[in-house]
């Protein structure tokens, strides 16, 4: 469903991205974890088509995002890092705003607002300004507006950034109710969302990718913080650990051990 | 076509929500009103000064058009170089900002329909502005015997010179995230095509034509004085042309970098 090759991402003398490939197959959510910095939301941009690739290449559902970038945005859900809300809009007007921007038919508009209003507990802020929401809220309406036309893919930028404890898990569940037919890729520092929500994850470090794995076929009894700090740690060789290197140190650091 | 008006749509609702444009509206009527006070006051003086000392021949020479409105016109357009880039600037500029930028440009929607939109929703807020200023002409038919051809041209070529500073200071907020940036420039922009002409010589010589052209004030008077020539329409619709063309290529080139 998408499928990055080889991308890379350069500003100048800076390489913020070196040669990422990973795929998301349809149905799948995958994590794409690694430390601040590592390349993530310039993946993430890449990805959804708000800048280009150096080099490489990114396909949804079979649609190259850059000479074909009309057809696939349409397919695309996006939630960047800060939700991108118009802060003198009502919740309600900027999701209708949002909704007949992403080609959803006027007769559906309605619809799909209440619908969407509903899915993310909006209902009680539909008529309020968007400035005066909460980060919690805002976060959700930045959901809400990814969601709006019921897109196949959706690219979510560190979801549960800046939420407290019970937010977090609402957005969550949220995510995880997503699921089903959509493919989500969701970026994070956040451990505990990538097992917790995940079906594969892509650690990436300095542009890197370290590893890329299905969270079901990792070593059972291994934490994903071990896999996490290993697979950054190895980073910085030229040739850095292939990821099934990295698994295996893992587990025979735990059984050694 | 339809996300044109939907952004057009949006953004008009926004020029009526926030306080700038209203500003900007009350300045624009309110300086008008204080010249077109000015004007008319001098005018008055003049012709009992005329009727005192008895040469009442040269009353014919008082003319309503050319001693009020003409000028009122001139200064009217002196204060929309001021007052528009402040009406244009936060259009590209503060989505940059805010971030919503983003989520225009990873929306199934053209860059051209973009840049129409925004254009669309800030020359029918100017239009509206110029049309309240109608007022002053309106006062003079009640109370005096003013050709209204004349003055109708007039303000056709306000409209033409208010459209093209809202075009020029369309393309200065898509150079930058900083407000303050693009309505210095654009306010630069408008100056310099105001005194562009000021090198020419009365001579001729193709470089004094070529400035002559170039300058805004020039094709604007001849519409102050009555004169609706196509010529004149041409150039400001050129200059309309010309500066949203470089809005689109430049909101265009983010995809590119």
């Amino acid at each position: 469903m998408i499928e990055v090759k080889n991308l890379t991402k350069s500003y100048g003398n800076f390489v913020a991205v070196k040669g990422i490939s990973f795929k998301a197959e349809r149905g799948q959510i995958l994590g794409f974890l690694g430390p601040n910095g590592a390349g993530k939301t310039t993946t993430m941009r890449i990805i959804t088509g708000f800048m280009p690739a150096s080099e490489g290449t990114v396909e949804i559902d079979g649609l190259d995002i850059f000479t074909n970038s009309l057809e696939a945005r349409r397919r695309i859900g996006y939630l960047p890092e800060s939700p991108p809300l118009y802060s003198d809009m009502r919740v309600e007007s900027y999701l209708r705003f949002v909704a007949k921007l992403r080609g959803v038919r006027r007769m559906a508009v309605d619809g799909a607002v209440e619908h969407v209003l509903e899915v993310c507990g909006l209902t009680d802020m539909a008529h309020r300004i968007c400035g005066q929401l909460s980060k919690g809220y805002r976060q959700r309406v930045g959901l809400a507006q990814a969601l709006i036309h019921n897109p196949p893919v959706l690219v979510l930028d560190e979801p549960t950034i800046g939420l407290d404890p019970r937010q977090i898990h609402e957005i969550r569940e949220l995510i995880r109710g997503l699921a089903g037919e959509r493919t989500i890729v969701l970026s994070t520092h956040i451990l505990p969302e990538v097992s917790q929500i995940c079906d594969k994850v892509v650690i990436i470090n300095e542009g890197r990718v370290v590893l890329e794995e299905q969270i079901k076929e990792m070593p059972a009894g291994t934490l994903l913080e071990e896999i996490f700090l290993h697979a950054i740690a190895r980073e910085g060789h030229v040739e850095g650990a292939s990821p099934e290197e990295t698994l295996e140190e893992v587990g025979a650091g735990h059984s050694g051990a | 076509m339809r996300n044109t008006f939907t952004i057009a749509g949006k953004e008009l609702q926004g020029y009526f929500t926030q306080p700038v444009a209203y500003v900007v509206l009350t300045v624009f009527l309110l300086l008008g009103g204080w010249f077109f006070f000015a004007m008319l006051r001098q005018f008055d003086e003049m012709v009992q000064l005329i009727q005192m000392m008895g040469q009442n021949d040269q009353l014919k020479d008082m003319n309503l058009n050319t001693r009020v409105i003409d000028p009122l016109l001139h200064d009217l357009s002196i204060v929309l170089v001021i007052v528009m880039p402040a009406l244009t600037m936060r259009v590209f500029a503060e989505e940059k900002r805010t971030g919503t930028y983003e989520l225009l440009l990873t929306a199934p929607i053209r860059t051209g329909e973009i840049v129409a939109g925004k254009f669309i929703a800030a020359a029918s807020f100017t239009l509206i502005m110029v049309a309240l200023a109608w007022i002053f002409p309106l006062i003079l038919i009640i109370f005096g015997d003013p050709e209204v051809g004349v003055m109708f041209a007039g303000y056709v070529g306000l409209s033409l010179l208010a459209l093209s500073f809202v075009a020029v200071g369309l393309f200065t907020s898509s150079l930058t995230q900083n407000q303050i940036v693009a309505a210095i420039s654009s306010f630069g922009m408008l100056i310099l095509l105001y005194v562009i002409s000021w090198p020419a010589e009365a001579g001729g010589g193709i470089v004094s034509s070529v400035l002559t052209y170039l300058s805004l004030p020039e094709h604007f008077s001849t519409m102050t004085r009555g004169v609706i020539d196509t010529s004149d329409i041409v150039f400001f619709l050129s200059v309309i042309v010309l500066a949203l063309f470089l809005t689109q290529r430049s909101v265009e080139s983010a995809r590119w970098r």
